[in-house]
């Protein structure tokens, strides 16, 4: 299925509205006053070519930078996101480039970090005792959903392959996002087959009801998969539209900035 | 038929030769791998059956007394080294930190004759010491906690010397001396001291969240940022348990020579850092457990008693040791290369 058509007009609130981001690092202006909407149900391509702001964007979505000024607002209510756990705690999950995976621990150590399940209650959090069996538990039936395989759940990550280990960045985001899911460029290490099983997460992703905004330099992805395509330029929004097999050369020509030449 | 089919359908028998005997590998590497890991263990073993069949004086109860005694300080310590180095960290100031706490109690047992308020003192001051070295590490924002350890060393070994007017200052309360001295048929009290730690330090990392914590922290301290794990607090917290370790070093030693003393825990930084090494938990940080350092310092413990038995002097005792990290650091690097090209193979086998 390929899922397109899923935008339905402007009925429901944007999970995730940007108005206005700007920040600035030093004397170079790495946003300038970008706007941008993501629904629940859609999937966003977020395109430039390097150096456009996509990361930076991202950064400032999920807490890691602040924006200098701008509102971000989540179902419509204005948001401060201080810190990538505040991002967390509001039902962003963000999956990095460098997938932020524990490769000394496995999966379900993986999935909890952080936000460990644990008790008694009144005990300060570090020391509170941990549930292993409930998280090992939801963590297979989670896999086991999300069909990605291991051969044993208790083997550390850094002993599986990168598209395993990128299955489970991803599968983990799926577990705990409750608004709004970012990928930083999920597909860039991985071959054919594994990049497949991602494609396919993200979508599980999307009919879930979740927002996703993906980044990615691989148009037939866009394509395939995008509800829209967001298109960046030296930290400015330069255009946005319905990505198709028609339009490919469009996008193209709006992320490397050849409209001017034409 | 195409050129590309044709040359895929020759590739298709090869292929699945390569795939047999990429498993045959596969199974090669997993028992190498899992050999190693229970390496240290298995070493220690074998040691022991080698001692008691070469000297018989080794394996009496007396002489394995002995050695749990002599090993005690080193494996209570080790275990909070231990978690420092999980969290890719390293603690010099152990030995001066446990010299001073030493110090500290003789000084307050010459004012109170009372078991449970110096050891008190010593273990507090401990994590005193450990709680600066964490404090500065941290809000320093020092790029690794090497030079902040080694500045407690020399500081904590200066203020030692201070108080205690370099010399050792006899005496200590009951309790203590219980401690350091009495056995419990060939087990000694201090034996009972490394297990009660032990047990302590199990529950916190096996069973607490702290543990999943100091376990993600070492293994990727910039996702365990990301991750919302409170960073600065847990490396506090690890600095403040080697410190605690090494106070109750001090009980134990100040115990079994009845003093305190500025002069206390020469290179046991060395020794604790080994024990850890040499039990088999890697340097790179997030691997490894307690268990290592027990075995770490246990093999320490029944490498110099063996060298005493057989009358070997004390310099060469220092060589062997070396020599021995140096192995047991080898094979912490041939087991990360050795799990590089598990996984590459791994990854083949799955594409």
């Amino acid at each position: 299925m390929n899922g397109k058509g899923h935008m339905q007009g402007g009925s429901t609130a944007p999970v995730l509205k940007v108005s206005g981001a700007t920040k600035r690092f030093g004397s170079i202006l790495a946003l300038n006053d970008v706007s941008l909407e993501v629904r629940r149900g859609e999937i966003l391509a977020l395109l430039g070519d390097n150096g456009a702001g996509k990361s930076t964007l991202i950064k400032c979505i999920s807490g890691v930078h602040a924006l200098d000024s701008g509102e971000i607002a989540l179902d419509g209510v204005p948001t401060l996101i201080r810190s990538p756990a505040d991002a967390r705690a509001l039902g962003i999950e963000t999956v990095y480039q460098d997938l932020a995976l524990f490769d000394n621990l496995p999966a379900a150590e993986n999935f909890y970090a952080g936000r460990e399940l644990s008790f008694p209650a009144w005990l300060p959090r570090p020391l509170r005792l941990l549930r292993h069996g409930e998280m090992d538990r939801a963590t297979r039936e989670l896999l086991a959903r999300l069909r990605v395989s291991l051969r044993s759940h208790d083997v550390a990550l850094g002993l599986l392959s990168g598209g395993q280990r990128q299955a489970i960045a991803v599968a983990r985001a799926a577990a705990f996002a409750r608004k709004l899911v970012i990928l930083d460029e999920p597909t860039a290490a991985l071959g054919l087959r594994e990049s497949r099983q991602v494609l396919d997460l993200i979508r599980l992703l999307r009919d879930e009801g979740n927002a996703v905004v993906l980044i990615t330099h691989n148009m037939e992805h866009v394509i395939e998969l995008a509800d829209r395509a967001f298109v960046m330029r030296q930290g400015r929004r330069v255009g946005e539209l319905r990505p198709q097999k028609e339009n490919q050369q469009e996008i193209v020509a709006m992320i490397i900035g050849a409209e001017r030449a034409a | 038929m195409t050129p590309a089919t044709i040359k895929s359908q020759s590739l298709a028998n090869p292929a699945e030769h390569a795939s047999d005997r990429s498993s045959g590998r596969l199974a090669m590497l997993s028992l190498s791998l899992r050999a190693l890991r229970a390496g240290p263990f298995l070493i220690l073993l074998v040691l022991a059956l080698i001692l008691s069949l070469t000297v018989p004086v080794f394996m009496t109860g007396r002489n394995l007394g002995n050695v749990l005694a002599q090993t005690a300080v080193i494996a209570v310590v080790a275990m909070g080294q231990h978690l420092v180095i999980l969290t890719r960290g390293i603690d010099l100031s152990v030995g001066s930190n446990l010299a001073l706490a030493s110090v500290f109690g003789a000084l307050v047992y010459k004012v109170a004759d009372s078991s449970p308020l110096v050891m008190l003192v010593m273990v507090v001051a401990g994590a005193l010491v450990g709680a600066v070295n964490g404090l500065v590490y941290v809000f320093g924002r020092l790029p690794h906690p090497f030079i902040i350890t080694l500045a407690t060393l020399s500081i904590a070994k200066g203020l030692a010397l201070q108080f205690a007017d370099g010399r050792a200052l006899p005496g200590m309360p009951e309790g203590i001396a219980f401690i350091g001295h009495e056995s419990i048929g060939w087990l000694p009290v201090s034996a009972f001291i490394v297990a009660a730690v032990a047990l302590i330090l199990v529950a916190l990392t096996r069973f607490m969240v702290w543990g999943n914590w100091a376990y993600a922290l070492g293994g990727n301290p910039e996702a365990a940022r990301r991750t919302g794990i409170p960073v600065r607090g847990m490396l506090v917290s690890v600095y403040v348990i080697s410190g605690l370790t090494a106070g109750i070093g001090a009980v134990i030693l100040a115990g079994r020579t009845n003093a305190g003393s500025p002069l206390f825990g020469n290179l046991l930084e060395l020794d604790t850092i080994a024990a850890v090494i040499i039990g088999g938990a890697s340097f790179l940080g997030g691997r490894g457990h307690l268990g290592h350092a027990l075995v770490g310092a246990l093999m320490i413990g029944v490498i110099r008693n063996a060298l005493n038995l057989l009358n070997v002097g004390i310099f060469l005792q220092l060589i062997v040791i070396g020599i021995v990290i140096v192995i047991a650091v080898q094979a912490d690097v041939l087991r990360n290369s050795l799990e590089e090209r598990f996984r590459v193979l791994q990854a083949a086998k799955t594409q």
